[in-house]
């Protein structure tokens, strides 16, 4: 079963989708800015599941200890800093939606083009 | 290179991110605006100085922290790179210094140091693109310069920049968050985040998958962020409502930018090691900038607002870029990347004009500008100078860089004629949609009781520097020497594994 030997990928693929589908969908800007979360995380596990080595440890070296296998730290590091760049994309998304609501009233895409075009 | 010389690169980083955080303590009046000011020009002058070194034939190579490459993060500046340095500080700091007077009526006072360190930071990050060599570095400056560039487009007082800022924001991060799955996947087969080391490392796995699936997302997600024809709908909107400062900085860079990692990826990475990917890369991105040419400049015919007309002819511009690039050739390379030098000047010219109105006439729509030529004719008559720029007439850059693109295009056969005929129809709909503003402005009568509206010129500095916008896109359709010469070395590097 080849095909499912691969299922962390297929987690990657399933969340991405889901989270575009929620981003291209959804008339709710809190909605979008879900799905836009849940794209970015599919991405992060990407980075995680392609760190992992077979049988490998957590990479903490230690001079005690030789001839362990360890996993590759450096996806796990490259994500930690992608992680901050998703928290921070989310958290202005969030104060322009509070900006959107205090000038609109409305966090409804539709809402706002219609207000936008009278 | 000593003392100084060799920390170039990084100075084009460090200085306007350092200065940052030091803006947001300024709040005397005008003191914030002053030293960010000064913190780009002074980004301004390393790039001058790096371009001298590259003219003579250098190429700056900076490892960071003293890690060498491929373990470090590698820093290296050539043609390519400086020619873009230069237009992004220049562009940024030409928008601050003649913008203090509309960013002033635009930025409240309490905000205007968080607004600059945001300015300082989009230029940090840009700049950080341009100097880089790392794959995923790139992809952490490009975060810092979006999100920067996101709070300054934000920052106006048009509520309507919100919902534009907004949709900015998905489609960048998207974007962007693409391009770090291509990245990922190159890295799962190459072990490498080095550009020069991914050159080297991707043609043992050329053929398999998961680089071509990379190639793919890499140059969709780019090109979503630098607003390509019909991934341009961000585009529009964010220039029109954003403060009329921040539209002179990021038309004139800001997708440039993008389009600079586009094409470091395709033709650096992947050209040499994917068979056949000229081909596809030709065949993928010609339609789309025919059609951007096409599609951009038609729209921008029955635009009413001008910084909507103006954004609209950015997309058609960026379709005249892409097309030198899809030629996949020297000179048609060439000629785009010397597309992006003068665009960037006839386009930074143009906002400099629009924000100079925007002192004097309440709202940016056609029919209120009737008569303001009278009112300001300095202003317009540089809005006609760098309007001729953008057409292509002879004696402006606009011309040298449309010239040499047809010239390109010719030596494809057949298909060139039709290419030149679709620049041709391009540059036609740019005179119809230039004069649009020239006849609004100087034909048209002021409407009765139009003495409301403040009268006079927009401020001396304002136009000034406006005005020195306007002529040197006459003196880069003169001179042409060094952006041609820039721009060539570019091709030829960036074009080396073309068989």
């Amino acid at each position: 079963m080849e095909f499912l030997g691969l299922y962390h990928y297929w987690v990657f693929v399933v969340l991405l989708m889901i989270g575009f589908y929620a981003v291209v969908a959804k008339l709710n800007l809190i909605k979008k800015l879900i799905g836009l979360s849940i794209f970015q995380s599919a991405v992060f596990l990407l980075y995680i599941t392609m760190s992992k080595v077979s049988g490998g440890t957590a990479p903490i070296f230690s001079e005690q200890v030789s001839g362990v296998l360890y996993s590759n730290p450096l996806p796990q590091v490259l994500i930690l800093t992608a992680i901050v760049v998703g928290i921070s994309t989310t958290a202005l998304g969030l104060g322009i939606v509070v900006r959107i609501k205090e000038e609109y009233g409305s966090i409804e895409e539709h809402e706002i083009q219609e207000i936008d075009r009278q | 290179m000593t003392g100084l010389e060799a920390h170039l690169p990084v100075l084009q980083v460090v200085v306007p991110m350092l200065v940052a955080p030091l803006v947001v303590l300024l709040h005397p009046r005008g003191l914030a605006w002053f030293a960010a000011t000064v913190a780009s020009a002074a980004s301004f002058l390393l790039a001058v100085q790096m371009a001298g070194g590259v003219l003579a034939g250098q190429v700056y190579r900076y490892a960071l922290g003293g890690w060498p490459a491929p373990y470090g993060i590698a820093l290296e500046v050539d043609a390519f790179s400086v020619l873009l340095l230069l237009i992004l500080t220049g562009a940024s700091t030409l928008a601050l210094a003649a913008g203090r007077a509309s960013l002033d009526r635009q930025i409240e006072l309490h905000r205007q140091p968080l607004f600059f360190a945001a300015w300082l930071l989009a230029l940090a990050g840009m700049a950080g693109i341009l100097v880089s060599a790392d794959a995923f570095n790139i992809f952490v400056f490009m975060e810092i310069s979006s999100l920067a560039s996101y709070v300054l487009v934000a920052g106006g007082p048009d509520r309507r920049a919100l919902p534009a800022v907004f949709k900015y924001l998905i489609m960048g991060t998207v974007g962007a968050t693409f391009y770090l799955i291509g990245v990922g996947l190159i890295y799962m087969m190459t072990g490498t985040l080095n550009l020069a080391d991914m050159e080297l490392r991707i043609h043992e796995v050329a053929d398999q998958r998961p680089i071509l699936v990379a190639a793919g997302f890499i140059t969709i997600g780019l090109a979503l962020k630098a607003a390509l024809f019909p991934l341009h709908v961000w585009l529009p909107n964010a220039y029109t409502y954003a403060p009329h400062a921040v539209s002179v900085f990021l038309a004139a860079c800001a997708t440039k930018v993008s389009l600079y990692i586009l094409l470091r990826f395709d033709f650096v990475v992947f050209q040499g090691n994917l068979a056949g990917h000229d081909a596809q890369f030709a065949a993928f991105l010609m339609p789309l900038a025919v059609l951007a040419i096409l599609v951009g400049s038609a729209v921008a015919l029955f635009e009413v607002n001008i910084k909507r007309l103006l954004a609209y002819s950015s997309v058609a511009q960026i379709g005249y870029i892409v097309l030198g690039a899809s030629l996949v050739s020297v000179p048609g390379l060439s000629a785009g990347l010397l597309h992006m030098f003068n665009h960037a000047l006839s386009k930074g010219a143009l906002f400099l004009a629009v924000m100079c109105l925007s002192t004097r006439v309440g709202d940016l729509n056609l029919q209120d500008l009737s008569g303001a030529a009278r009112r300001m004719p300095w202003t317009l008559a540089a809005l006609v100078v760098a309007g001729l720029s953008l057409i292509g007439v002879p004696g402006t850059a606009g011309f040298v860089s449309k010239w040499y693109l047809m010239t390109a295009a010719l030596q494809e056969g057949l298909l060139g004629w039709v290419l030149v005929a679709v620049i041709v129809l391009g540059s036609l709909m740019a005179v119809a949609y230039v004069w649009r503003i020239v006849e609004a402005a100087w034909f048209k009568d002021a409407p009765a009781g139009d003495g409301a509206d403040r009268p006079g010129e927009a401020p001396l500095g304002m136009l000034v520097l406006t005005w020195l916008a306007a002529l040197s896109n006459v003196w880069f359709g003169l001179v042409t020497q060094v952006p041609r010469e820039l721009a060539t070395t570019a091709a030829a590097i960036l074009l080396r594994h073309l068989p």
